[in-house]
């Protein structure tokens, strides 16, 4: 599958939903699906800033193909982090640079990418395009 | 869900209340009423602040203590002026103990540096308390790495209560300053500041009170109190950000050499030296937030109007009916039980995250704090990565409380 597909998918799931009720219920519930981490991974150094609950990303793989793995203590976020893992993770580094997460905006949760809400979609993304960088460079 | 509009006319009139708030008659998210539960953040502006500062911009903008033209002589009155309220507010001796300041992290560094950094030599002791806000820690922590003083925190119970034994066993010969917060942002706490200094004295050492979330809900006696610094913000009390004070005995601030320099602070500069001014501009380097003053004072002057016994009665009658009704939801805990508590409920509900439940209850409507509260001790203390908050202001009826906890009902039905 590729970026573009995955967010083609995302937006006709979430445009089953007419009120943002539903969305949000499942958002936490795509969240409590997500595969918990290990006591391993959730340490400090997988910490991301930013974000006012905890959001662990973990990077894994090389250039040719990102692997992420991430999780939050928060359901929605978890949700949001369900999402932005089917559209990267297993993807080429140099597709993440090239791609912009429209999906976000279509399917009404752009309030969640302001740079002022504490919620981290911002900062998980900066950090998964960083990594896609950091990647490229390595190769 | 609308705001039921019944007369609550005992103490105080509600509904007069609200109407000088324009912002509370808004509606967010798909037209619901705005429940405006975030006032110890910061709270809303009436009209007369408002107003004030627009007032302000419109007829007499100029700058202050400079001028010979009229609207400068205006404006440095109505600044001036402002600093009296602010003195009255505090019960001050005198308009020379009111500093102007950026707020009330200002103000507490401003005695860091230019007050305690002078007096203190290496092993020298700071003694705070475990329930200090970000603002009351930092200052401190940073002026012992330049000074290789030592910051103590005296203890706290699981109530959110101070242990006022603890801290006073605590204070020894090498302690300089005792901070304090007297209102407790995350946990309500209403603090004994005037016992703690009644035993400060005896060791005759300062104590600065972080008093931001205090002028909103009570009286405030600077010299019943017995400190030596109190610190505030006009935002929680409203009045507009960017503004506060600090307080401090006229011989403490005559003693203290100035903070940062510039103009406003000196009377005489010469490349060989420079004269400072007067209490109490020479803290006030620069050209200060004239409107923010302006509306500051504004704000004691709503404060004396709408008078703390209405707003005390109004604001423990919210608190009461939140507390019972949220003590009798499954899985709720509230985080701060002290007995003398301000309008604040801080809590856990088992299995949601404060950040699910702030956001979900923000669709319905109702604006609450989630997070560390800027006082991440204090939730270590708890164990708890973050809390959701309620904080209460006058304006604030029980119906609205009803609204939050129906919003709760709905974010914990979906976070099941
Ligand atoms: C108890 C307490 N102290 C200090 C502060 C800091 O006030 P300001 O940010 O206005 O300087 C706050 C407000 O966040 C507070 O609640």
């Amino acid at each position: 599958m590729s970026i573009e597909t995955a967010q083609r998918e995302i937006v006709e799931e979430f445009g089953l939903f007419d009120d943002w009720m539903d969305r949000y219920q499942y958002l936490i519930d795509l969240g409590r699906k997500l595969p918990e981490l290990d006591a391993a991974d959730m340490v400090e150094d997988h910490l991301l800033a930013g974000c006012q609950s905890q959001v662990w990303l973990i990077t894994e793989g090389d250039a040719d193909r990102m692997v992420f793995r991430a999780n939050s203590d928060a359901a929605i976020v978890s949700g949001l982090i369900a999402l932005l893992l089917k559209v990267y993770s297993g993807r080429s580094a140099q597709e993440i640079l090239d791609s912009e997460p429209h999906f976000v905006v279509e399917i009404g949760l752009s309030d969640h990418l302001s740079p002022t809400r504490a919620n981290g979609l911002n900062a998980m993304l900066a950090e998964i395009r960083r990594q896609a960088q950091l990647a490229l460079q390595a190769a | 869900m609308d705001i039921v509009e019944s007369k609550v006319k005992d103490q105080l009139d509600v509904f007069a209340l609200r109407e000088q708030f324009p912002v509370l008659a808004r509606r967010v998210h798909d037209e619901k009423p705005l429940v405006y539960f975030d006032n110890a953040a910061t709270a809303q502006r009436p009209l007369k602040v408002i107003e004030a500062m627009d007032d302000f911009y419109r007829r007499y903008n100029a700058n202050v203590h400079r001028g010979v033209h009229q609207l400068s002589v205006e404006a440095s009155e109505q600044f001036e002026l402002a600093r009296d309220s602010v003195r009255r507010l505090l019960n001050a001796d005198s308009v020379r103990e009111v500093v102007f300041t950026r707020g009330t992290t200002e103000a507490v560094n401003l005695v860091a540096q230019a007050y305690l950094r002078p007096r203190l030599e290496e092993g020298d002791e700071i003694l705070i308390t475990h329930m200090e806000h970000h603002s009351n820690i930092v200052p401190w922590q940073m002026l012992c790495e330049q000074t290789g003083a030592v910051l103590k925190v005296a203890p706290i119970n699981r109530q959110g209560e101070l242990l006022v034994e603890e801290l006073a066993s605590m204070i020894n010969e090498r302690t300089k300053l005792i901070g304090m917060v007297h209102v407790s942002n995350a946990l309500g706490t209403i603090n004994p500041v005037e016992e703690v200094c009644r035993i400060a004295k005896k060791h005759d050492v300062p104590v600065l009170v972080d008093g931001a979330q205090a002028t909103p809900h009570m009286a405030v006696d600077v010299q019943a109190l017995g400190c030596d610094f109190y610190c505030i913000s006009a935002h929680k009390m409203y009045g507009p950000t960017g503004i506060g004070a600090l307080w401090a005995r006229e011989s403490i601030l005559e003693d203290m050499p100035p903070w940062q320099g510039g103009g406003e602070m000196i009377t005489r500069v010469s490349f060989e030296g420079t004269t400072y001014n007067d209490l109490p501009h020479k803290f006030e380097a620069g050209t200060p937030n004239i409107s923010g003053a302006i509306g500051f004072g504004k704000a004691v002057e709503f404060l004396e109007e709408t008078g703390y016994e209405g707003i005390v009665w109004q604001e423990e009658r919210l608190l009461e009916y939140a507390t019972e009704r949220m003590q009798a939801i499954d899985g709720l805990e509230i985080i701060g039980t002290a007995k003398h508590k301000g309008p604040v409920v801080s809590f856990t509900l088992e299995g949601a995250h404060p950040n699910d439940i702030g956001t979900i209850v923000d669709h319905y409507g109702v604006a609450i704090r989630t997070g560390h509260h800027c006082a991440m001790p204090v939730m270590q203390f708890f164990d708890v990565p973050a809390t959701a908050r309620v904080s209460f202001a006058p304006y604030n009826i029980r119906n609205e409380i009803d609204i939050f906890l129906e919003a709760l009902g709905k974010a914990r039905d979906m976070l099941a």
